[in-house]
């Protein structure tokens, strides 16, 4: 241990110290109660993440998005001037769901000039207005102009598509961001284009899932394969060489010997062969000069630098490519989990197959921790145990908790009528 | 169905020539480790080459046969997983979990 320097207070956690070292409750991921706090307090409040430019890529390109928790779909469309639009997926007319393909409640993605409903032929703009009523002389007195597809509040952070449901967001999208997180500004995010999507739906609470993916000392134990037998030790110890917290968000940051550095019994032979596995391609093309925010702590060498946006997205920065993480809440114990994983476009089929290997090796521990924590779920929903103690490693862990509960007290108050 | 190179692999072929990921994962889980490790143990050895016999070719222009070939490659990335790693065709500790590979580039 040591190995990486502990910030004057001693740990990452006393640096932080409104956070206290005590233990925590996960009440928070089994109370229906909360759960419908979090709902108004959180996901009708915030900025959330509902995809890429890249999936809109022309005018007329359009994809929804469930988000369950706010019983909400949106429509997400480039309209005629080229600017990125959200609207509630709801026909004005009787509420039918507006956009879908097979199933109502599924999501869909397509192009169209107009967005027709399927009841009864009304149409509407790619900017939302209301352009045509079926039969409109048999109505009373419909105002076209203020029947329109209702907009959400939506804006773009490099390439990142977010959306707001509140009437009138606290704070713009990069006020919300915070210096952090735009320090991102530059990385080419829109460069690596080459997308492997997954979809999974998990007996967690989304914040359960989140929590694993934002502290590394989990590894040794939940997933000893990653590190081939040859070279496995009992007790492994983890420890991460940077955190950083800003506002509702949190960074972490590994370090230490890249894996194809490591001699050849420390990797796995699908890896030498590939040139590819468990942390990504072994090369990516040069991106050029990367932004200093990718690597907040200055670590060298630098790992992964794992990004957490406040409330359900995680971006993970391999330096030359990253992953995304999704957590939509779908009940008290449950989530859908959607991931990315970003390459540059392969130029040939070595690099198709990096992707692939890459791609394959992730499933198989993602898959792990989604099987542990329908456990972990099952087991807080006892109610056996309701104080938990957190390590320095788990700081991430701690604010995440004690930042959602800091926005449903907040809209707690607001909700009472005292003062914000 | 594959290059005449690779004319010694063509007994696995018709299982593992398989152009989709939910189609390698069902196959990989519907085989026995006795399966896996015989593609596993006629193929590996060879990897190498057959990656650099499909870099031959541009990747958005694939002849058929090498399609094949490289989603006989995309199998045995596949069942690498089962034969090196956990020693089952299912991850150690996945239990209920799905995950679905929903969007994907081609070939």
């Amino acid at each position: 241990m040591g190995r990486w320097p502990k910030p004057p207070e001693g740990s990452w956690t006393e640096h932080y110290p409104g956070l206290g070292t005590g233990t925590i409750s996960f009440d928070d991921c089994v109370s229906p109660a909360f759960y419908e706090l979090e709902r108004e307090a959180i996901f009708k409040r915030a900025w959330l993440n509902v995809g890429r430019v890249e999936q809109v890529p022309r005018t007329g390109s359009y994809f929804t998005k469930n988000i369950e928790i706010a019983n909400a779909s949106i429509i997400v469309v480039r309209d005629t001037d080229g600017i990125v639009r959200a609207f509630h997926n709801v026909c004005r007319h009787r509420g039918n769901r507006l956009m879908w393909n097979d199933f109502p409640r599924e999501e869909t993605e397509g192009f169209c000039r107009l967005f027709v409903c399927k009841y009864h032929g009304w149409r509407y703009g790619l900017d939302g207005t209301l352009a045509f009523i079926q039969q409109e002389s048999e109505f009373f007195d419909v105002d076209k102009d203020a029947n329109g597809l209702v907009p959400v509040h939506c804006d773009i952070w490099n390439g990142f598509i977010f959306v707001n449901l509140d009437d009138e967001p606290r704070q713009n999208l990069r006020e919300f961001l915070g210096p952090m997180i735009t320090a991102l500004d530059d990385y080419p995010f829109g460069a690596l284009t080459e997308h492997y999507d997954f979809e999974a739906h998990n007996n967690s609470n989304w914040k359960l899932f989140a929590d694993a993916f934002q502290e590394y000392y989990h590894v040794p134990s939940l997933h000893p394969q990653q590190i081939p037998p040859a070279v496995r030790s009992p007790n492994m110890s983890v420890e991460c060489a940077h955190f950083e917290i800003d506002g509702p968000h949190r960074v972490v940051s590994t370090a230490g010997t890249r894996r194809w550095d490591l001699p050849p019994e420390a990797m796995y032979p699908i890896e030498r062969a590939t040139r590819s596995g468990l942390i990504g391609p072994w090369q990516s093309p040069d991106l050029g000069p990367l932004p200093a925010g990718v690597n907040p702590g200055r670590v060298e060498p630098i790992g992964i630098s794992n990004f957490q946006i406040f409330p359900n997205v995680e971006i993970l920065i391999y330096g030359g490519w990253f992953l995304v993480y999704r957590y939509w809440p779908t009940s008290p114990g449950t989530h859908r989990f959607e991931t990315t994983l970003a390459f540059h476009p392969a130029r040939n089929v070595r690099e198709r197959i990096e992707h692939e290997v890459a791609a394959v090796v992730f499933k198989e521990f993602a898959l792990q921790d989604a099987g542990m924590l329908g456990g972990t779920q099952a087991a807080l929903e006892t109610g056996v145990v309701d104080a938990f103690p957190l390590s320095d490693q788990e700081l991430l862990v701690r604010h995440f908790h004690a930042e959602v509960a800091a926005w449903v007290e907040q809209y707690s108050r607001e909700a009472a009528g005292a003062p914000a | 169905m594959l290059p005449a190179p690779f004319a010694a692999l063509e007994e696995f072929a018709p299982t593992w020539c398989l152009a989709t990921e939910a189609e390698r994962w069902r196959q990989r889980h519907a085989g026995t480790m006795a399966e896996l490790s015989a593609f596993y143990d006629a193929f590996f050895p060879r990897l190498e080459e057959a990656i650099a016999y499909c870099d031959g070719f541009p990747l958005d222009d694939l002849p058929d046969d090498v399609t094949n070939l490289l989603r006989l490659i995309y199998s045995l990335v596949m069942v690498s997983m089962a034969v090196e790693i956990f020693g089952q065709p299912k991850t150690i500790d996945a239990s209920d979990a799905v995950l679905d590979r929903v969007r994907a580039p081609t070939p």
